[in-house]
């Protein structure tokens, strides 16, 4: 009977599993994209990182500390070096807004300056401002099943669906178990690749997933390209309202 | 007065060496003061010559939402063609970046029609090319790029919704311009590829006019006349005019000065003979005019001196140009490889009358002691 109760149990467990795996394999694009986005984001974040800027000759490195909230504000102080410490950068919605201790004056970037690259980096002011989700601005499909660094990943294609999608085309490689991109690509309207971001050093921290170094690369440039390198991360952390504010772009 | 001319001519003549000294350091700031001002004027006419050909025209017709001064603007900056527009070529601006040897390189994007006349920028280039993307850059752009004809390099730029696009474009030719705002960071493709490339069909950020346009009101537009174009370049020469006239005032009062000196020393060298101007008759008022005519001819001599060995010179430089550095052409300020000197007899003949006057002056003031000489006293030859 124990016997019999094992083998049932044993079924069970395996038609359960079974029952798992096929529901994972039904997942759509969409869906997948939108479990990334629970993984990934949170209702506050707190992070301290280094953003590494491979040069042609040397690489510098820029320690920063960011308060996230939701999805559309977030407000960055900058610890390091010192030509760049308290230097301070606030978005709020659509608006991003630089504090530069050496004058004392805070400036909107706009328009054209949001082109600019930010420090040097293969970052764009406008590539930080991007805040719309995925799904809203993308059709989703999964093109096929590839393995990268011994993981398995969906590698999603997503076509604009509207016409002002900075990007036509997006390619993600998304770790099949761990909800994590592994890997993006972004495309030109022509089908040129434009820009790669390879996420590596994958942890578990408060019980999700995250990669704690991002490799962003300009792919018409030469060079390594900007790493972006986790040192510490809180979720759903506290933060006081007013450093959402433009009061919080002074001299601490 | 016939008498006093004579009478100075014959005393500078008698004079000799220190005559001539003074002549000739005098000479050299008439000849400094000429030349500064016709290399100006040369330079003044060539940059606008040159700004009206490769980029100003008749006149801009400029969308009231684009300022060229402000790179905010650009975005926004343009409007469909008006129908009512004659006599004017528009010209379509966005902006982009190209990938030189892998560098990102901002870039102004300028399409312009392929059979414009209004401008000097060789647009008729585009008709013969079979290339996907012609594109046309002057050579400040290629040396900075370090792009050549032939040359394929990646564009990246957004559509009138923002999205990014890329594709390769050709360089099919490399213009020479002394005009740094149609050469610097920009580069010209026929104006339908871009409207293409942008989905901006018809759209304009500014227009050119030729001579026949006729001005006239347009909603959204705005005429900037070819006058307040060509003002930069006025206010650039007026600044150089200032620090250049500095340098030939320093030459001018180190002549005139020795001027000074020579008068005083004769006024003391020769206060018997001033005695005796007055024993014999003459008002202390004309001996003072005697002297201040004596040192005003120093400039009457050092102009004929001035012309003597200048205008040779002046002529030679008139056909040869006076060559520019090479670094000039990168400066955008419209320099070219040689300025040609413009003599603006205006100019010229300011310059002698304040030369002279400058000169009678400084005669002038060591001769006022004269008046208060007392005439037994300069006879003995007196020290006053």
């Amino acid at each position: 009977m124990i016997k019999f109760t094992h083998i049932f149990t044993l079924l069970l467990c395996t038609s359960f599993v079974v029952q798992l795996t096929k529901i994972s394999q039904k997942l759509t694009a969409k869906e997948i994209i939108e479990k990334v986005d629970d993984n990934m984001s949170s209702d506050t974040q707190i992070t301290e990182s280094d953003m590494v800027i491979h040069g042609k000759r040397n690489s510098r490195t820029i320690t920063s500390k960011t308060y996230i909230r939701g999805k559309h504000d977030s407000y960055t102080e900058y610890l390091a070096p010192a030509r760049e410490e308290g230097t301070k950068m606030l978005k709020l919605d659509d608006r991003l807004w630089i504090y530069s201790p050496s004058t004392d004056r805070s400036i909107q970037l706009s328009g054209h300056m949001l082109r600019q690259s930010v420090m040097g980096s293969d970052l764009s002011y406008e590539d930080m401002m991007e805040d719309r989700e995925l799904t809203d601005i993308y059709n989703a499909e999964i093109v096929s099943e590839e393995e990268i660094d011994g993981r398995n990943t969906w590698k999603l294609e997503l076509i604009a669906k509207v016409n002002d999608a900075s990007y036509h085309k997006r390619m993600i490689w998304v770790d099949t178990e761990r909800f994590v991109p592994l890997k993006e690509e972004l495309f030109a309207k022509s089908g040129q690749l434009l820009k790669e971001t390879i996420m590596s050093n994958i942890t578990k921290i408060d019980g999700r997933w995250y990669p704690k170094k991002m490799n962003y690369k300009d792919m018409l440039k030469s060079g390594k390209g900007t790493d972006f390198i986790v040192k510490s991360i809180e979720f759903n952390a506290e933060i006081a309202a007013h450093i959402f504010t433009k009061g919080s772009l002074r001299k601490s | 007065m016939k008498l006093a001319f004579q009478l100075a001519y014959r005393n500078l003549i008698g004079a000799g060496l220190r005559t001539w000294l003074n002549v000739i350091v005098l000479s050299f700031a008439f000849i400094i003061i000429i030349f500064f001002n016709a290399l100006l004027q040369g330079w003044n006419n060539q940059a606008k010559e040159d700004g009206i050909d490769w980029d100003y025209g008749y006149g801009h017709i400029l969308n009231e939402n684009y300022d060229p001064y402000n790179a905010f603007s650009i975005q926004d900056g343009h409007n469909l063609i008006p129908e009512t527009i004659d006599n004017a070529i528009p010209i379509l601006i966005q902006q982009g970046s190209i990938y030189p040897e892998g560098r990102m390189v901002s870039v102004l994007l300028k399409g312009i029609e392929t059979d414009q006349n209004v401008l000097k920028i060789p647009t008729e280039k585009f008709k013969h090319s079979t290339a996907n993307i012609p594109a046309i850059i002057g050579k400040q752009m290629a040396d900075a790029t370090k792009l050549a004809i032939g040359d394929e390099v990646i564009l990246r730029w957004r559509d009138k919704n923002g999205a990014y696009d890329a594709s390769n474009i050709t360089i099919i030719d490399i213009f020479n311009t002394t005009v740094t705002s149609v050469d610097a960071g920009q580069i010209w493709l026929p104006l339908e590829k871009l409207w293409n490339m942008t989905n901006l069909h018809n759209h304009a950020t500014m227009f050119v006019s030729n001579n026949e346009y006729q001005v006239k009101p347009l909603v959204n537009w705005e005429f900037v006349t070819q006058k307040a174009l060509l003002k930069d370049i006025e206010d650039i020469i007026a600044t150089e005019s200032i620090g250049s006239a500095v340098m030939y005032l320093v030459f001018l009062l180190i002549a005139l000065l020795a001027i000074f000196d020579t008068q005083v020393l004769s006024i003391f060298k020769r206060q018997k003979a001033i005695g005796t101007y007055v024993a014999l008759g003459m008002t202390p008022s004309k001996v003072v005019s005697l002297f201040t005519i004596e040192g005003t001819m120093h400039s009457i001599f050092s102009i004929v001196v001035g012309c003597i060995y200048g205008m040779p010179i002046f002529l030679y430089l008139n056909q040869s140009g006076i060559k520019m550095p090479e670094f000039a052409g990168d400066m955008a300020i419209g320099l070219d490889k040689a300025i040609f000197p413009v003599y603006d007899p205006l100019i010229i003949g300011l310059t002698i009358i304040f030369l002279i006057l400058a000169s009678a002056i400084v005669s002038y003031l060591p001769a006022r002691k004269i008046a208060k000489m007392n005439p037994v006293l300069a006879l003995k030859g007196k020290l006053q």
